[in-house]
């Protein structure tokens, strides 16, 4: 005699189609329900952008510096020119320094002592309040140099990046297989090359993401800027002068009395969402542009 | 054309595990060596000491000797330069996932500093023209990457990356094992036809490869060479009882 089986027997009766489907339909409505719930808020977002930012929008906006209150025509060239410029400043900053930071965590530290520090030190400073990180800045650059500056807006936000930048990067590399890394050393690569060339080549998909997770975040910093940047009611580049910034004007313009000003803000707003999502599609595409067929 | 390697008193370590010991071996040159034993019986360490690729892990440790070519590679080169000299095949194919065909097999002369254009398409369809992948591939080169290739393509890839950048000795370790019996075939028909030019060591659990391709086979057991022999010999009639046991598949 076979002995006796602990798999319990198979037969038609055993199988309730009808109660399955029925629990399978709920998950799957439940699993519906949460994905709308978190997209609702960021189409109910841009929408309300649109509808309410779109009619303040035309040619001036993008060409014309503010005018005084009361007057009207006007844009926000400069806070356009001020965000670029300041937010260039902080990739230059935040960029190398990130993926310098993660290159050392994932291929060099390991999980010494010194790599646990750099990790922690990484993590808590993701968790500084926006603001906080503005008054150190405005501690060290502002105070010495007697004068808020975009050099100071670029710094802070450049900081603010290195912690994104530098954990995505840690884990991407970690990513890559040991099986590459083993490729590249059987070939007689140096390790300092084969790291700079394989491994960051292999992992570069996932740095560039979290590059630009890292940029879209700063992008609408305002608290830091404050302190920093300040903000500048007229056409400037120079980085050792105040700067205008997006997220500053609207800030102004959104808590002053005058309804010309609210429109301004709101327009300010749709041009600011706009641009962190063009740039991102950008870098997204130019970066996915050199992809081979069959490469992952 | 290849050299020959002369190994005395190998040693070798991971962390406390005391893996390889006293290994003494000459591999001639030109010729395919096969190394067999059962799992963990420290043939793949022993390849790996053979370009220094053991001492890669940061708990190995290696002493002994070994000679390629009259140079001692542990006293008188260094890792980078002896890897170069020395090419090797892993078990499981491993392309450069983000590059073209191309540029997987001009990695190695790229990544040291050689850009005329010229000499890497020579090398390129030389290489792959070796590892009989060209007509496979010709078309695709800088379009295709090489993951996007079947595993026994990837592995003739891989053999043909190793190739151009002109080895003395090639290591294989189990280069057929993760593939079809088809694509093994091919793999032995090219280790048949590169063992002219190249000396070649491949390590393999499958004892009907070992007497296909390899004139010498060595029997490694619990960190020891058992018994080291034409393949003829080891296969018909080897001189220990451990070695008998083995090919006969008593134990292993």
């Amino acid at each position: 005699m076979a002995s006796q089986s602990l798999r319990p027997p198979l037969r038609a009766s055993n199988v309730n189609v009808f109660s399955r489907r029925i629990k399978s339909n709920i998950v799957s409505g439940l699993a519906l329900l949460a994905t709308i719930i978190v997209i609702a808020p960021l189409i109910a977002i841009l929408f309300y952008l649109l509808k309410q930012g779109i009619t303040s929008l035309n040619w001036n906006f993008f060409t014309k510096i503010p005018v005084p209150a009361g007057e009207s025509g006007g844009g926000m060239e400069n806070a356009i020119v001020g965000s670029g410029v300041v937010l260039a400043l902080a990739s230059l900053i935040g960029i190398p320094l990130g993926i310098g930071a993660g290159i050392y965590l994932a291929e060099y530290a390991g999980s010494t002592r010194m790599g646990n520090l750099v990790r922690f030190t990484a993590d808590v400073l993701n968790g500084v309040p926006s603001i906080v990180m503005g008054i150190a800045i405005y501690a060290l650059i502002v105070l010495p140099q007697k004068h808020f500056s975009a050099l100071a807006g670029g710094v802070v936000l450049g900081i603010m990046m290195v912690p994104t930048v530098t954990r995505t990067t840690e884990e991407m590399l970690r990513m890559v297989p040991h099986a590459i890394r083993e490729a590249a050393l059987g070939l007689g690569v140096p390790a300092w090359r084969s790291v700079l060339t394989i491994t960051v080549r292999t992992a570069s998909a996932g740095i560039v993401t979290g590059c630009m997770l890292a940029f879209a975040r700063v992008a609408g910093e305002t608290a830091p800027l404050l302190f920093t940047a300040f903000g500048n009611a007229f056409q400037s580049t120079s980085l050792n002068e105040p700067i205008a910034a997006l997220p500053l004007q609207i800030f102004v313009y959104a808590v002053s009395p005058y309804d010309e000003w609210h429109r301004l803000a709101w327009a300010g707003a749709l041009v600011l969402i706009v641009l962190i999502m063009a740039s991102v599609a950008l870098v997204r595409y130019v970066t996915s542009r050199g992809m081979l067929k069959g490469a992952s | 054309m290849g050299v020959g390697i002369k190994i005395s008193d190998l040693n070798a370590w991971y962390g406390t595990n005391h893996s390889l010991q006293e290994i003494q071996l000459d591999i001639p040159a030109n010729h395919a060596t096969a190394l067999i034993g059962p799992s963990g019986c420290g043939k793949s360490t022993f390849l790996r000491c053979l370009n220094r690729m053991h001492e890669t892990n940061p708990i190995a440790r290696v002493t002994g000797k070994v000679l390629i070519n009259e140079v001692d590679i542990y006293a008188e080169s260094s890792p980078v330069e002896i890897r170069r000299r020395v090419g090797m095949v892993f078990q499981r194919p491993n392309p450069f996932p983000t590059m073209s065909i191309y540029d997987n097999v001009a990695s190695g002369l790229k990544l040291n500093g050689f850009r005329s254009r010229r000499v890497l398409d020579e090398v390129v369809e030389r290489s792959l023209r070796q590892s009989a992948l060209w007509d496979e591939v010709k078309d695709d080169l800088k379009k295709k990457s090489g993951a996007s290739l079947s595993g026994g393509q990837q592995q003739r890839l891989c053999i043909a990356r190793a190739l151009a950048v002109d080895p003395e000795v090639m290591l294989m370790d189990e280069p057929a094992s993760a593939l079809d019996p088809i694509s093994t075939a091919k793999i032995e028909d090219l280790i048949f036809e590169l063992k002219s030019q190249y000396t070649i060591v491949i390590v393999t659990h499958n004892m009907q490869q070992a007497a296909r391709v390899a004139e010498n086979t060595g029997f490694f057991l619990m960190g020891k060479l058992v018994e080291f022999d034409s393949t003829h010999k080891i296969f018909t009639n080897p001189r220990d009882k451990r070695t008998e046991d083995y090919i006969t598949g008593r134990f292993g």
